[in-house]
């Protein structure tokens, strides 16, 4: 059985002038379903390069990308726009929820692109909110929640579409800890559940919680395995940057 | 997404900031209502001059000759042997105009006296409300009658009772011997301010031996022109050189106004186009600044699935709407001017036709979505990765 998700190769490179910078430096990773791996490097290590060229938001300079066996190098924005819908369920930093709609239209918003019907829409998207225990705040807007509740709300969302990955980009990167704690929980739980998910964190505390741990460092991949053997990697890495 | 989802959406984006699509629209509703004012205002003006020419006698044909010129002139009898033995044209009747002081005791007015015949009343469809019109005899003896208008009879006379009493034109008295029906309210300058005297009585206030004006009427409303023309052929033959002659039918007259009404109304609502085109470009110019202020709410749209069509069709109806409802403002105060004008400048009741609401209407939605089109193409093709890094 092919993976899930499997990167051959993959370069991104920007020019600038005569400089180059290469984000992703032959990166060759496989992911098979109901994994749950945590991507892990420094700041501008190109963790979320990655992630976004493994969520179809960015395309790879070379190398090629396999999603469910499908190759999607040369599909149109269109297309992409596709597979995000149906298979890809994003938790952003910064939780990137649209400020001027509630919760119950913001979780629905994959649906309503899916073309969904009304019913359907507002019956999965109340099913998500409950998921993450914000049923009741459903008619609220982002603004009127703390930080853990609209993390929680953008979970939701994700959720929305069933879709077969997760990926988070730092999730717990903008709470504290406590409510980074309860976020991380709550992605242990959906693993748990049978859900395939991709986190990426600068957090070796977060990232002993996955499974699996992919180390990047200046776009290459140094460690790749489980999460108790990174702990190693990452002390002798900790002791080099002081 | 759909349609009806797209419009509750534009129409909340609208509504969350007021002020700004005020001012966006504001484009739009002038140039929707300066358009709706002008075809208006035009439109009844039309109409008003066209039924004062109606009133007139859409089949009259107006003949006048030069008397100094000309070296023959047409005496009425021979005006009236040519109508009846002509098909084409019906009836006849000389036409003068005396500039005269009309004066009773209770009011002085200067304006003009028409001189006509016992036919006159009958071509123009004059009816007598009181007393009779003038008669052959009349005519004949050169009597000092007079038929009046609902104007005179309300202004230069205290009571009811009008026939049989006297006024003065240019100082020679005359009996009034018919009062007129009332068209106009019986306003001064309106239709119903005319004196009316045999045509003999006025040559004789004149001074003048001859009758320089005639009006005519064509048997057939269709065969006017054909009317004309023979008219044409008769002065020729009596009078000679076409110089010293004019034959003017009402119909051509009502042609050629109407013909420079449409020519000016469509300059004015060019010009007023032009406004209509500043508001489309006030739209896309802030559709542009809305879409680099919403670059993230499109990347956030596009990381969960939106297609191009569904970016496109939101900012294109957001823009529609914009202007849609900018064109119902137009359209509702340029109607309100227009009525308000119409009853303070033509004294008419002006109502805004159909046609030119609908396709105002249509208009607007057209701006809109014209000058929507190139802020939604832009917004529909930002990369979602850049959209998404946007602050
Ligand atoms: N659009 C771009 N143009 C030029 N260089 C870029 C661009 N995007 C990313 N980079 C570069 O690619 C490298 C990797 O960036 P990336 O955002 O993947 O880092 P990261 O590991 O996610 O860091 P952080 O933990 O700070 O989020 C960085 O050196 C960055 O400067
Ligand atoms: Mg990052």
């Amino acid at each position: 059985m092919s993976a899930l998700i499997e990167l051959k190769d993959i370069y991104k490179i920007y020019r600038m002038g005569d400089n180059e910078v290469r984000a992703l430096d032959g990166i060759s990773l496989s992911i098979d379903k109901g994994e749950f791996v945590a991507i892990i490097g420094k700041s501008g290590s190109g963790k979320s390069t990655c992630m976004n060229i493994i969520g179809c938001l960015d395309v790879a300079t070379s190398g090629t990308y396999r999603l469910n066996g499908k190759n999607i190098g040369n599909y149109t924005d269109d297309e992409l726009a596709e597979v995000r819908n149906k298979m890809l369920g994003f938790i952003f930093q910064q939780y990137n929820l649209l400020p001027k709609l509630n919760l119950l239209e913001n979780v629905a918003l994959p649906l309503v692109y899916a073309g969904a019907s009304d019913a359907e829409q507002k019956e999965r998207a109340i099913a998500a909110l409950e998921k993450v225990g914000l049923k009741d705040k459903a008619k609220n807007y982002p603004s009127q929640l703390s930080g853990g509740q609209q993390q929680r709300a953008s979970i939701a969302r994700a959720l929305a579409g069933n879709p077969s990955v997760i990926l988070a980009d730092e999730p717990t990167g903008a709470l504290d800890s406590k409510t980074g704690r309860d976020v991380m929980m709550f992605l242990k739980q959906l693993h748990s559940e049978g859900n395939t998910i991709v986190l990426i964190t600068h957090d070796n505390s977060i990232a002993a919680q996955a499974q699996r741990v992919v180390r990047i460092t200046d776009g290459r991949i140094v460690y790749d395995g489980a999460a108790s053997g990174d702990d190693v990697v990452s002390r002798q890495e900790k002791a080099g940057e002081y | 997404m759909g349609f009806a989802k797209c419009f509750k959406m534009a129409v909340s984006t609208i509504w969350a900031s007021k002020v700004r699509s005020f001012l966006t629209m504001l484009g739009i509703i002038i140039g929707i209502s300066a358009v709706i004012i002008l075809v208006s205002l035009m439109g009844g003006l039309t109409q008003q001059l066209m039924d004062m020419f109606a009133d007139l006698g859409t089949n009259s044909i107006q003949v006048t000759i030069n008397q100094r010129a000309a070296t023959r002139n047409v005496e009425p009898d021979e005006m009236y042997e040519f109508t009846d033995g002509n098909d084409l044209v019906e009836n006849a009747s000389p036409s003068l105009t005396v500039a005269a002081t009309v004066k009773t005791s209770k009011e002085n007015k200067s304006g003009t006296v028409s001189g006509v015949s016992e036919g006159y009343g009958d071509m123009r469809r004059l009816n007598v409300t009181q007393g009779r019109f003038i008669q052959y005899s009349d005519v004949m003896s050169k009597s000092s009658v007079c038929v009046i208008g609902a104007y005179q009879a309300k202004t230069f006379f205290d009571d009811g009772a009008v026939i049989g009493r006297e006024l003065k034109i240019n100082g020679t008295p005359f009996t009034v011997v018919g009062v007129l029906e009332e068209k106009e309210d019986a306003a001064s300058g309106s239709g119903d301010d005319v004196v009316y005297i045999p045509y003999t009585s006025a040559m004789r206030l004149n001074a003048s031996s001859v009758v320089s004006s005639y009006l005519l009427t064509a048997a057939d409303e269709d065969r006017i022109d054909e009317a004309t023309s023979s008219i044409k052929q008769f002065l020729k033959n009596k009078v000679g050189d076409e110089d010293y002659y004019m034959v003017i039918s009402m119909k051509e007259l009502i042609d050629q106004m109407s013909m420079m009404m449409n020519s000016m109304q469509t300059v004015l609502v060019c010009i007023a186009g032009i406004s209509l085109l500043v508001g489309g470009i006030g739209i896309m110019n802030i559709m542009l600044v809305s879409v680099t202020e919403r670059t993230r709410e499109i990347g956030i749209r596009k990381s969960l699935g939106a297609k191009q069509k569904n970016i496109m069709m939101q900012f294109v109806i957001e823009a529609g709407t914009v202007s849609c409802i900018g064109g119902v403002i137009g359209i509702i105060t340029g109607a309100l001017v227009a009525i308000l004008a119409g009853k303070l400048l033509l004294d008419a009741s002006i109502t805004p036709s159909a046609a030119s609401i609908v396709v105002a209407f249509g208009v607007s939605v057209a701006i809109g979505i014209g000058f929507g089109y190139l802020p939604a193409k832009k917004a529909a093709q930002l990369n979602p990765i850049d959209a998404l890094r946007y602050d």
